[in-house]
């Protein structure tokens, strides 16, 4: 095998088609296993996946199945030194959208200074009036945060996205490290792979420390958390129910949940009882039906007024969305200065708002070679990627986005990295990219070493997105 | 726990007894038609099934006949029919990943690799040759699943839940297979001997897999009062009802231990539980065994409403 041809970083090999470092280990021991027993392993993985329920399920699917997805056995390897630098990077960064949000609710200090223009905030409805004038408990707005990263080079990693709202796929991350140790236990043996299954503790531990006001620690009680979630049909109810277990924590549903006495409170079999802090898998808009959406099913009425009279906290903030909001996302390079006063460590990637009338030319005379992205989609949902597309998705595309410019920024067709996936035929390398889970409370901010690693399973593809038919690696941080 | 993290564990734990004891009803109906010549009379045995399971409405409003193909197939593998084997395995795992977390992973895993197994074998229509591998399939789940609740689970309200719902299910379920065939046990001066009565005793104690015990505990002999106490009144039998009324009794002491306090459901089960302790089989044939069965199906449901009720299953 070799890496592709073309101008791409192949993490495991160099252009020559020799071995990098940081998988020789790895390599020397997939070569002298027998080909035919790893394929077993392979469909032995799928049906261990089965077994234990890890599926997600696909919006605008009629049957409503319940899917893998896929996992891809070879891991996706970083080396100590490059997780050092991107760890410092993804905490300044962190950082900066935590103060971001801090400011936005309040004196709108970047605003005042000119950094940011007002139209940034005006018509986002992903900006909340109701958080206005409001710290959440401890000070903290993103609690849980995952930073979408892009390699292009051997030093050069980017952020392609934010998730400050309710990122998932952290049980990926887990189970992906227990079923590769389940499989080949003598890989860890031979190569120091730094943990990642503390990640419940450590979240339950951060999430405790983010207690409200009315919390008293009476005879030592610790917070109550819970995990609300929309239901079982939701697409990522596995890991709801997954961490809500990992962390002991109980996992609820809008029905569980009412405001008695100025608390949200569950149902419980001997009554109701009250929650400290909430930590949400649902939108701001379906979070309390007083405040936000009146139709929703899912939220609790009331949780928004005991929110902020300092009776429960809610992970995340509401109104955090704002902060990855795609239209914001182009701005962070300087709302990273703003706020730290250090030049960003993470590059982003290079985008053109549609908003801005010299940039729309710009996007509408090159659409072929672009990614076009809607300013608030998230998935893959709604995005065009010229490079793969026909004549007459980018001609239908083009009507969409001249109606409506301000709903979409543009990026080029960046030269994603690849890193080999498993095949009947051998290895091929396919484009990845990682998502680093990341916990902010008062006592710091803490990044699990790993993440989840999506890969494009088809040849060529760009979209690593599991609801576009992208699959999953374990991704292994290497201990010094 | 969450009252319906309560609920789900309850329902999940009926609906796989639910679904293992219809299963044993067709292999009953099954064994039975295949023992009777002619067609009338097997006709009549798989409209017996129906009614044990309450389903025989919805199936003659779909159906004209009963040949036993069609029958079977409706109650192992009919969605429209939310009685259906397939169904009922399914709201069981269902209700397992609503309550995921109340779980241990060998509960999870076995219900839901249950249910992936039964969901291939039933993907297709069942033919008579492969009837004895679905239904095996289908108790097989239902034992596995006990086994891990039994090995792994611990004991607190989770289990209590789980248990007082498989119990709740079975009593039920017993006293309404003796209620659909009491007259078979009705004592007249015609009982003494016939060899159809013996057929039709053994297919009682068959469907609730009771055949073996009572011959092992009455020597071979067969009598209609000897095996409606068995059913009824052993409390060594676990499918009796007295046997499940034990175990709904202890596994509400259980939740009174831990919560610390009664509710009114507790009351109306020691008044049914005594009851039972107190009554002799005499007693119920005189008062009539019919009578008997009506009010004690009445009274089960009662207490699991209120079961509900009291631990706010839902708002």
């Amino acid at each position: 095998m070799s890496a592709e041809t073309g101008t791409n970083f192949d993490e495991m090999l160099n252009a020559d088609g020799s071995v990098r470092p940081a998988y020789a280990e790895f390599r020397q021991w997939f070569d002298s296993q027998d080909k035919g027993w790893l394929r077993r392993q392979d469909a032995e993985a799928e049906r261990f996946f089965r077994r234990i329920g890890i599926t997600f399920n696909v919006y605008g699917d009629d049957a409503a199945e319940e899917r893998l997805i896929p996992f891809d056995m070879i891991p996706r390897i970083i080396t100590a030194r490059e997780w050092r630098k991107l760890t410092r990077g993804i905490e300044q960064r962190v950082r900066a959208l935590n103060a971001f949000l801090q400011d936005l609710y309040h004196r709108q200090e970047i605003i005042r200074s000119g950094r940011l223009p007002i139209e940034a905030l005006r018509n986002n409805e992903a900006f909340l009036s109701q958080m206005i004038g409001f710290t959440p408990p401890g000070g903290v707005y993103t609690h849980i945060v995952g930073i979408d990263l892009v390699r292009t080079g051997p030093d050069d990693f980017m952020v392609l996205e934010d998730n400050a709202r309710t990122p998932s796929g952290v049980s990926y991350m887990l189970e992906n490290r227990e079923t590769m140790m389940a499989m080949f236990p003598e890989l860890f043996t031979k190569i120091p792979v730094r943990p990642v299954s503390d990640y419940p503790r450590r979240l339950a531990r951060s999430l405790q420390a983010c207690a409200p006001p009315a919390f008293k620690g009476e005879g030592g009680s610790r917070p109550v958390v819970a995990v609300l979630t929309p239901g079982i049909f939701n697409s990522a109810y596995f890991e709801h129910a997954f961490l809500a277990d990992q962390m002991g924590a109980e996992l609820v549903e809008g029905n569980d949940l009412r405001v008695v006495d100025g608390r949200v409170c569950m149902r419980t079999t001997t009554g109701y009882k009250a929650i400290d802090v909430i930590y949400r898998r649902v939108d701001d808009d379906y979070l309390d039906p007083l405040s936000f959406n009146p139709n929703s099913q899912l939220g609790i009425a009331g949780i928004f007024d005991v929110y902020r009279s300092g009776g429960i906290t809610i992970a995340n903030a509401p109104g955090t969305g704002i902060a990855d909001d795609k239209a914001i996302y182009s701005y962070m390079p300087e709302i990273v200065q703003f706020y730290t006063g250090e030049k960003p460590i993470l590059q982003n990637v290079p985008t053109w708002r549609c908003s801005e009338a010299d940039s729309l030319g710009y996007v509408l005379d090159n659409l072929a070679d672009l990614v076009v992205k809607e300013v608030h989609g998230s998935g893959g949902y709604g995005m065009l990627i010229g490079p793969t597309s026909s004549k007459k998705e980018i001609a239908d595309f083009e009507v969409k986005l001249r109606a409506k410019p301000s709903n979409y920024i543009a990026q080029p067709t960046l030269s994603l990295s690849t890193v080999p996936i498993f095949q009947k035929e051998g290895l091929a390398p396919r484009h990845v990219d990682l998502r680093p889970f990341v916990l902010v409370s008062p006592d710091g901010i803490d990044i699990t070493p790993g993440g989840l690693t999506r890969v494009a399973l088809k040849k060529g593809s760009l979209v690593v997105n599991s609801s576009q038919g992208g699959g999953t690696k374990d991704s292994w941080v290497l201990d010094e | 726990m969450l009252g319906r993290a309560a609920n789900g564990v309850f329902w999940m734990s009926r609906y796989l007894e639910r679904a293992e004891n219809t299963a044993r009803l067709i292999d009953v109906g099954f064994h039975l038609a295949l023992t009777r010549g002619n067609r009338q009379s097997q006709d009549e045995e798989w409209k017996s099934v129906l009614t044990t399971t309450g389903l025989l409405d919805d199936y003659c409003s779909k159906h004209v006949d009963f040949h036993g193909t069609q029958v079977f197939n409706y109650l192992l593998r009919d969605r429209d029919n939310p009685g259906s084997v397939l169904n009922m395995v399914e709201n069981a795992r269902t209700n397992a990943r609503v309550v995921r977390t109340s779980l241990t992973n060998a509960v999870w895993e076995t219900t839901n690799e249950g249910w992936m197994h039964l969901r291939d074998l039933l993907a297709r229509p069942v033919r008579e040759t492969s009837l004895g591998e679905v239904l095996t399939q289908i108790r097989r789940t239902g034992t596995l699943v006990r086994g891990a609740i039994e090995g792994t689970m611990l004991r607190n309200e989770v289990f209590n839940f789980s248990r007082i719902g498989t119990f709740i299910e079975r009593a039920d379920n017993t006293a309404r297979i003796l209620d659909v065939k009491y007259y078979v046990l009705l004592p007249s001066a015609a009982w003494v001997g016939s060899s159809l009565d013996n057929v039709q005793w053994d297919t009682l104690l068959r469907s609730v897999a009771g055949n073996r015990a009572y011959s092992w505990l009455n020597a071979g002999s067969m009598d209609p009062r000897g095996i409606a106490r068995f059913l009824i009144l052993d409390g060594q039998f676990p499918r009796s009802l007295i046997f499940s009324y034990e175990k709904i009794r202890s596994n509400m002491a259980g939740l009174a231990k831990e919560y610390g306090h009664e509710v009114p459901s507790h009351e109306l089960l020691r008044n049914a539980g005594a009851r039972l302790h107190q009554i002799t089989i005499e007693e119920i044939f005189e008062g009539g065994l019919h009578e008997f069965l009506q009010d004690f199906i009445g009274k089960t449901i009662e207490i699991a409403g209120s079961i509900a009720a009291d631990y706010r299953f839902s708002e």
